[in-house]
């Protein structure tokens, strides 16, 4: 027994020295440049080797797949069933027309033959909607070596199977246990550091500037384990503005806070998320709403409007969709943020899914296991861009001037620009949609049928 | 039951080849939307799962077009019934008429039987036969609160007398066949599943 204690110091003292090592390193090659603004040049070497494994490893499949004589299966970002962009009206007056043996008259009012219209329609939404695949993961052309995103499993071959056990042992055993001390180094200064910001007495209006510089800090650490790609520096929001993105995940507060001062808007959490928002509380002013208040849009339009005419207080950071929708479109933008006639900074973001995917699908994980999947991805790539500011002209109403910035906003990122509502994530499309179809078909079978009475 | 229930319990593997109907590549791809659709991955298709698509249930006739994958009153749909339904709007290649072997069965795309489809579509209750009251529902349907009941069954007693030929009041399905003889059904009745 006596023998086994000196052995013992040693695996201690090799711990101990090695994690000594492992934070002096992480200090001076990753905190200290993030937090300057150093770059060496490491990420793009690392992208470049990871994009040529991926073409490879696609290729392999794709050989495999031949060999056995079977079909792999290929995402269409497009869709996958041919359609035809044509209204109600052109079509049912063409199936009409071809079933009729009358001679073309522009009255006739019901035909049995109507129904092929609705039914075709019908079938096709059930083949492949616009909606539905928004909220799942985007699909990749290429493999990335992560298991999470193959759908053609049964076609790996030996070699791949090697390259991707080691890109599993690199991404677990590496890169995870590194994220995982950043983001708790980051968010440990972050709330210690805020809670003695916040026992600074308040001074002069221009120190919420430093104040956010400080919460700014803080966040790039946080975001450090993330790879981001800025694009210049010219249309960055300004104070007693708005500043509204679309909305993948909850990376994306941190991507754009640790770029610009930024004042959030948010429910209040529990746990871990509410911790951070009572620390970040502390330093500047936020709008957290209690959950009880959401439902309530004249109280959050109240708030809003107080916090934006205040000139010294940071602009506001909205993400009007409501929820999280993955990276390929940009769904409807609820108005609330538009009516307030505050100048609005649009911002879009567009992660590359190559590396990892930020979207977060909360009907699938929870906090914990999205994070968990965040941190054993190879990186998360993102582009921002920062689009000219827009206010509301005389003539347009908050709904159109919503759908304004959101067509900016998708054109920048090369996103899908939808009308549909993101929150059919959970609830049902509202019944007025089905009337406005309703009301189209009956014209036609009806307004018609007035006409012949009359005559 | 051996081939599918290997399908459920290993989601990833190709769907089994047993549809010959419908080309491999589409079988992928419908599987694939299949496994989409099944938001809690039960293996089947419940009723709820395909009201959650937005664009059909703004569509009027969405709930009849939902109710032709649940026939004989059952409550969920496998991928074999899914892709049966589906299978009726495969487009119709042009092998020239009269290539079939009239000892198989005739193929789901056929003329007749995506006329059939869209004639269950009108008959509620599945005699056989729209009756008056049937048209009257249908219609009630597709145009909701747009129009009053007297012009909607002046429109339905028409239509049903028109096709009628017989004069029991009610159209069978020849009489409906008859009426759209002249109609592209193929054309208007398929959707190309893109390569």
């Amino acid at each position: 027994m006596f023998l086994l204690l000196p052995f013992d110091s040693l695996i201690v003292n090799l711990l101990g020295i090695s994690l000594t090592v492992l934070f002096t390193l992480l200090l001076v090659f990753i905190i200290v440049p993030a937090i300057f603004g150093v770059s060496f040049g490491i990420r793009k070497l690392y992208m470049k080797t990871l994009l040529k494994i991926f073409a490879w490893a696609t290729l392999r499949m794709q050989r495999g797949a031949k060999e056995k004589n079977h079909q792999l299966y290929k995402p269409y970002t497009n869709g996958i069933i041919a359609k035809d962009p044509t209204s109600l009206e052109e079509e049912i007056k063409e199936i009409r027309r071809s079933g009729s043996s009358k001679a073309l008259d522009n009255t006739p009012d019901f035909e049995l033959s109507d129904i092929f219209y609705f039914c075709r329609k019908g079938m096709e939404t059930i083949m492949d909607d616009e909606v539905t695949k928004r909220f799942s993961a985007e699909e990749l052309e290429s493999w990335n070596l992560l298991s999470r995103t193959n759908y053609n499993f049964q076609y790996i071959s030996l070699r791949l199977t090697v390259l991707w056990g080691l890109g599993v042992l690199i991404r677990y055993c590496f890169l995870l246990p590194l994220r995982i001390a950043l983001a708790f180094t980051g968010i440990s200064l972050l709330v210690v550091g805020t809670t003695m910001v916040g026992y600074v007495p308040h001074g002069r209006s221009m120190e919420f500037r430093w104040r956010g510089e400080f919460q700014m800090n803080c966040l790039t650490l946080m975001s450090v384990p993330l790879h981001t790609f800025l694009k210049p520096r010219k249309n960055r929001p300004r104070n007693g503005g708005i500043c509204v993105a679309n909305h993948t995940s909850p990376i994306d507060v941190i991507i754009l806070a640790s770029d610009g001062y930024y004042a959030m808007v948010g429910q209040v959490h529990g746990g871990l998320m509410g911790v951070i928002q009572r620390a970040m509380v502390k330093a500047c002013p936020h709008v957290w709403f209690e959950r009880s208040e959401v439902k309530d849009r004249h109280l959050v339009a109240k708030r809003l409007t107080e916090h934006v005419k205040d000139k010294s207080k940071l602009p506001i950071l909205i993400f009007p969709e409501g929820t999280c929708i993955n990276n390929t479109s940009v769904m409807m933008f609820k108005k609330g943020s538009f009516e307030i006639g505050a100048t609005v900074y649009p911002v879009a973001i567009k992660y590359d899914p190559q590396f990892g995917d930020a979207f977060w699908n909360s009907s699938k994980y929870g906090m914990v296991t999205y994070l968990l999947r965040m941190m054993t991805s190879w990186a998360i790539v993102c582009s921002v861009w920062y689009l000219p500011p827009m206010t509301r002209e005389t003539n347009e109403d908050a709904v159109q001037f919503a759908n304004r910035v959101k067509s900016a906003i998708a054109r920048q990122g090369g996103l899908v620009d939808l009308l549909w509502d993101g929150g059919l994530k959970r609830e049902k499309v509202k019944d007025t949609f089905k009337e406005e179809q309703q009301k189209l078909y009956s014209k036609m079978i009806v307004g018609n049928h007035e006409d012949r009475s009359r005559s | 039951q051996g081939a599918l229930s290997s399908c459920l319990r290993k989601p990833r593997r190709d769907p089994p080849s047993f549809f010959p109907a419908v080309s491999q590549a589409s079988l992928v791809r419908l599987h694939h939307r299949f496994r989409a659709l099944d938001s809690n991955k039960k293996g089947y298709l419940c009723r709820m799962d395909l009201q959650q698509i937005g664009a059909l249930a703004v569509n009027p006739l969405g709930d009849r077009i939902i109710d032709s994958f649940f026939p004989d009153g059952s409550h969920s749909v496998d991928f074999r019934g899914f892709a049966r339904v589906l299978a009726h709007f495969r487009p119709v290649e042009d092998e020239g008429t009269g290539t079939w072997d009239p000892e198989e069965p005739e193929p789901l795309n056929s003329r007749m039987n995506k006329l059939r489809f869209a004639f269950q579509l009108y008959d509620l209750d599945r005699d056989g036969k729209i009756s008056r009251h049937e048209m009257l529902q249908v219609l009630r349907l597709m145009v909701g609160v747009q129009v009053t009941e007297e012009q909607l069954e002046s429109i339905a007693d028409r239509t049903v007398q028109e096709a009628d030929e017989d004069g029991d009041g009610a159209v069978s399905f020849l009489e409906f066949a008859k009426t759209l003889e002249k109609m592209n059904i193929e054309q208007k009745m398929s959707i190309r599943i893109l390569k």
